[in-house]
């Protein structure tokens, strides 16, 4: 058993040490706000928050997390930044299909409580989320709206 | 195990009515051409049906399609499945609008297989950019014919007269006695009533709803992760199951030498074989995967050489060079004045060959599949698909059930951009029957992302060749084009036999508007051995870069500014000049270059595109950083006739955008020795956020038929960009992606 804490509270796991948080989360915890992509770290659609880290969940193994402060989609409304994005995120009408946009939400914030007025550099570093539909002028546009408000 | 079935349309068609299946003035009110995605050529396959369930006629019957509470909220059940276009947002405006609901009140889901949604003249597909302007008139005329009876049944229950009462956003009103009654109070007498055969459709000019950029109404599910898709749904009792399948089309697992090590796996329930594939069915799909992945197959020899199946030695580079060197003669898809005569007289002969690399979906949701066989005898699926009665009829003879049992629910789609039609192998639907039957339980499979892309269903590679005849002055007075390849339509609805051209293979190089009086348009089928696909924007995705990219070759050589030649050539086309004048004026005047910009030289292309019954007008301004293509801004100018929803379509042409330079830029799936060459999204690079340009879009409404919205965006794209570094570089890049061509800085 390998206990995690998600959302303000905790889970004791039954699954191999080397299982990823992405799995975990989704399989184990039924928290599907949190999307598979790819698997390799390269779309951010498995994006949470660690620690107030944006992190991409499909190569966190369960066994590496320990206490750290897990923080998924479906929490997003607990926070107070995490607010104001979705409000933009409505506001922009950004998603189209939506798959990406659990994973661009999470790291737009993630970056917003840690740079509250970003560049367009900082963005450009925080914001490398694959998006299909190519979202991506709407994404930076709700962006600098919460940096902006 | 039997083998997966190959998609047969036959055997969807007693599941839609025989019925309006080829209507040439309804085609001709659609704005098809034949360059189109043609039902008319794809539906005469149907013309053959003797009888059908013919009692239903489509999108007339209202309970079929609402579902209003008596808490007065509104349901209504699409014959479209929404994947990010917005369709479900587009619908409940058509239909608030003559419904007298307000759009925002409305919930859509994708309806059930069922006769009354074959809408589309007998057919019922999302694909093709033909959902909103295919139902537009038939929504309309519900969303009217369900108030009208709800006016009726308010009228018994008030006892007065109909002509007394009026509607106000979901209430029935009497203003002589101040009484309001709800939608959901009537709903049950309404609903029982008979339709109306003549309703009053509301006057355009009072419209609120449609044309307005009204919010769509999934995107704060979608912005908060509450949006389900087909990866996030779960059955009791089910089983995960991942796969692992054969590394070259066509072979099959021979032996597996690690079985009973795999099976004792931890949460392993069993390792099964596959028709092209082995899978593990597990407690978790993490534990099936790594599972199935320790596996150690041994898999048939693919043939050693040739195009008819992908042998041994298959690569693009082969399947390319073959497609050029055939000399096989062609079927004509367009041909007029003498192009003989128009060569013999030409002051200057231009020549030029092109060619686009297979592709890959890459929508960012990996396929899925749920299947449940239930105790009643009926299959339950969960399945991600564009035309679900296909999927049923094909579920059923995967699943040895009839038709009529099979429970299809189509989820919303994490993107499809053509993917989710049904593609033989290519959909993991068969396997969760398959795997449901042996093991008497729920499965979901559900394919890595790495198995997605070795099974995927490809953009076809495409070749064409052309030549063009110039007069004294640089004009094009004759031009010719041999395309040589297989589209989808053709590949997956039969369309072709008996000698028919695939419009799916040469749409964007037939039915121009430009004034080039002789034309020689030559198509040959060269079949693929790969599995081939419906692409964003199809046959379009690549001819109109073939196109217009050999347009900007031809003024070139004849001296003549790109943007000043397309206007001479459509001088008597005012709804095409009319968008390119638009589209100049858009990105600040017409200029070529190259000129001095921020961070150095930069240059411009202009391309126009016919996609879908819409028009587009696309400028792409670009320079070059340490060799490699930068787009700066992408200006488009839309015209798709008339709208519904400017907002969303805005939102259509820049994803569309974003997907044309995507491949323009970067996208190519190679095979090498029978072998797909790229795993994943690292070894096969999409447009990323630091790639992505400025882009500018305006829709004009000429007033023309609705044309498509999905699509049109995409394919002015690649081929503006190619023309703005030739302006840039003097050269003409005639393959993609430009990522491989090796440009000087």
């Amino acid at each position: 058993m390998t206990r995690i804490h998600v959302n303000g509270r905790d889970y004791e796991i039954a699954a191999e040490a080397d299982t990823p948080l992405l799995w975990v989360l989704r399989d184990t915890l039924g928290l599907t706000g949190t999307k598979y992509g790819c698997g390799i770290a390269q779309c951010g659609a498995c994006t949470v928050m660690i620690d107030g880290q944006a992190t991409r969940s499909c190569q966190v193994p369960l066994d590496s997390i320990g206490s750290a402060d897990i923080r998924t989609i479906e929490a997003i409304d607990q926070d107070a930044v995490g607010r104001k994005v979705v409000e933009a995120w409505v506001t922009d009408q950004v998603p189209q299909c939506g798959y990406c946009q659990s994973g661009q939400v999470m790291a737009a914030t993630a970056l917003l409580k840690q740079t509250p007025h970003p560049s367009e550099a900082d963005i450009a570093d925080a914001m490398t989320n694959l998006c299909r539909c190519g979202t991506y002028n709407r994404v930076a546009a709700a962006i600098r709206r919460v940096a902006h408000a | 195990m039997n083998a997966l079935l190959k998609i047969d349309l036959s055997a969807v068609m007693p599941l839609i009515p025989d019925r309006g299946v080829t209507n040439l003035s309804r085609r001709r009110l659609l704005g098809l051409g034949a360059g189109a995605f043609v039902l008319g050529t794809l539906l005469p396959a149907f013309g053959a049906r003797a009888q059908a369930a013919a009692a239903v006629k489509p999108g007339t019957r209202v309970p079929a399609f609402l579902v209003i509470g008596q808490d007065n909220t509104v349901k209504l059940l699409s014959p479209f499945v929404e994947g990010g276009q917005g369709i479900n947002t587009g619908l409940a405006q058509i239909v608030g609008e003559e419904l007298d609901v307000h759009p925002s009140r409305f919930e859509v889901e994708c309806a059930p297989p069922g006769p009354d949604y074959a809408i589309l003249n007998g057919l019922r597909l999302t694909g093709g950019s033909f959902s909103t302007r295919s139902s537009y008139e038939v929504m309309r005329r519900l969303g009217a014919s369900a108030r009208d009876m709800l006016i009726r049944a308010a009228a018994a229950k008030l006892s007065v007269t109909a002509d007394t009462l009026t509607t106000d956003d979901g209430y029935v009103v009497h203003a002589g006695s101040n009484r309001r009654v709800t939608y959901g109070e009537l709903a049950e007498q309404a609903l029982a009533l008979t339709p109306a055969e003549n309703v009053a459709l509301r006057d355009p000019a009072t419209f609120r709803y449609i044309r307005q950029p009204m919010a769509r109404l999934d995107v704060r599910a979608k912005s908060t992760g509450k949006a389900v898709y087909a990866i996030d749904q779960k059955l009791d009792g089910m089983l995960y199951a991942a796969i692992q399948h054969a590394p070259v089309l066509g072979t099959e697992p021979e032996r597996v030498s690690n079985e009973s090590a795999v099976a004792a796996m931890p949460g392993v329930h069993a390792v099964h074989r596959l028709p092209g594939a082995v899978a593990v069915t597990a407690d978790s799909w993490y534990r099936a995967r790594k599972a199935v992945e320790t596996l150690e197959v041994t898999w048939s020899k693919a043939p050693a050489t040739g195009f008819d199946a992908v042998a041994a030695d298959y690569s693009s580079t082969g399947i390319l060079a073959a497609l050029k060197a055939s000399d096989a003669s062609g079927l004509s898809a367009e041909k007029d004045g003498d192009v003989a005569a128009a060569f013999a007289n030409a002051a200057k002969i231009v020549e030029a060959e092109y060619d686009a690399p297979y592709l890959a979906h890459g929508q960012l949701e990996p396929p899925s599949s749920m299947a449940r066989f239930n105790a009643d005898g009926t299959l339950e699926l969960f399945v991600p698909n564009q035309m679900p009665e296909l999927f049923q009829s094909i579920a059923a003879k995967v699943g040895d059930v009839a038709p009529d049992r099979v429970i299809l629910h189509s989820p919303m789609l994490g993107g499809f951009f053509g993917r989710h039609f049904a593609y033989g192998s290519s959909n993991p639907f068969q396997q969760a029957i398959l795997l449901a039957k042996a093991t008497k339980r729920p499965v979901k499979v559900l394919w890595s992302r790495e198995e997605e892309f070795k099974m995927d269903a490809l953009r076809p590679l495409s070749f064409s060749r052309f030549k063009a005849a110039l007069d004294k002055d640089g004009i094009p007075i004759a031009i010719k084009v041999r395309t040589v390849g297989e589209g989808p339509i053709g590949r997956w609805f039969g369309v072709t036999a008996g000698g028919k051209v695939d419009s799916s293979a040469v749409e964007g190089l037939v039915e121009k508007p430009y004034a080039i009086a002789n034309r020689s348009m030559e198509y040959v089928k060269f079949a693929h051995p790969v599995t081939i696909a419906f692409w964003r924007s199809v046959g379009h995705s690549m001819n109109d870069y073939f196109y217009e990219g050999f347009l900007d070759e031809i003024a070139d050589a004849g001296g003549k500014d790109p943007y000043q030649l397309r206007l001479a050539l459509l001088e008597n086309k005012p709804r095409h000049l009319k968008l390119l004048e638009t589209v100049a004026r858009m990105s600040g005047g017409w200029k070529r270059g190259p000129y001095e910009a921020e961070g150095g030289k930069r240059a411009r292309g202009v391309a126009l595109a016919s996609p879908f019954g819409s028009e587009t007008a696309t400028i792409a301004e670009v320079s070059l950083q340490k060799g490699e293509v930068r787009v700066h801004n992408l200006w488009i100018a839309f015209d798709p006739g008339s709208i519904v929803n400017p907002a969303i379509i805005t939102s259509q042409v820049e994803s569309a955008a974003a997907l044309g330079l995507s491949a323009a830029l970067f996208e190519e799936l190679v095979y090498k020795d029978g072998r797909r060459q790229q795993h994943n999204f690292d070894d096969y690079p999409i447009l990323s956020r630091s790639a992505m340009p400025s882009v500018h879009v305006e829709i004009v409404e000429s007033g023309a038929p609705m044309g498509g919205v999905g699509e049109p965006g995409l394919p002015g794209i690649a081929p503006a960009v190619v023309n703005a570094v030739a302006a840039l570089t003097g050269r003409h890049v005639r393959s993609l992606p430009l990522a491989k061509a090796k440009l000087g800085v």
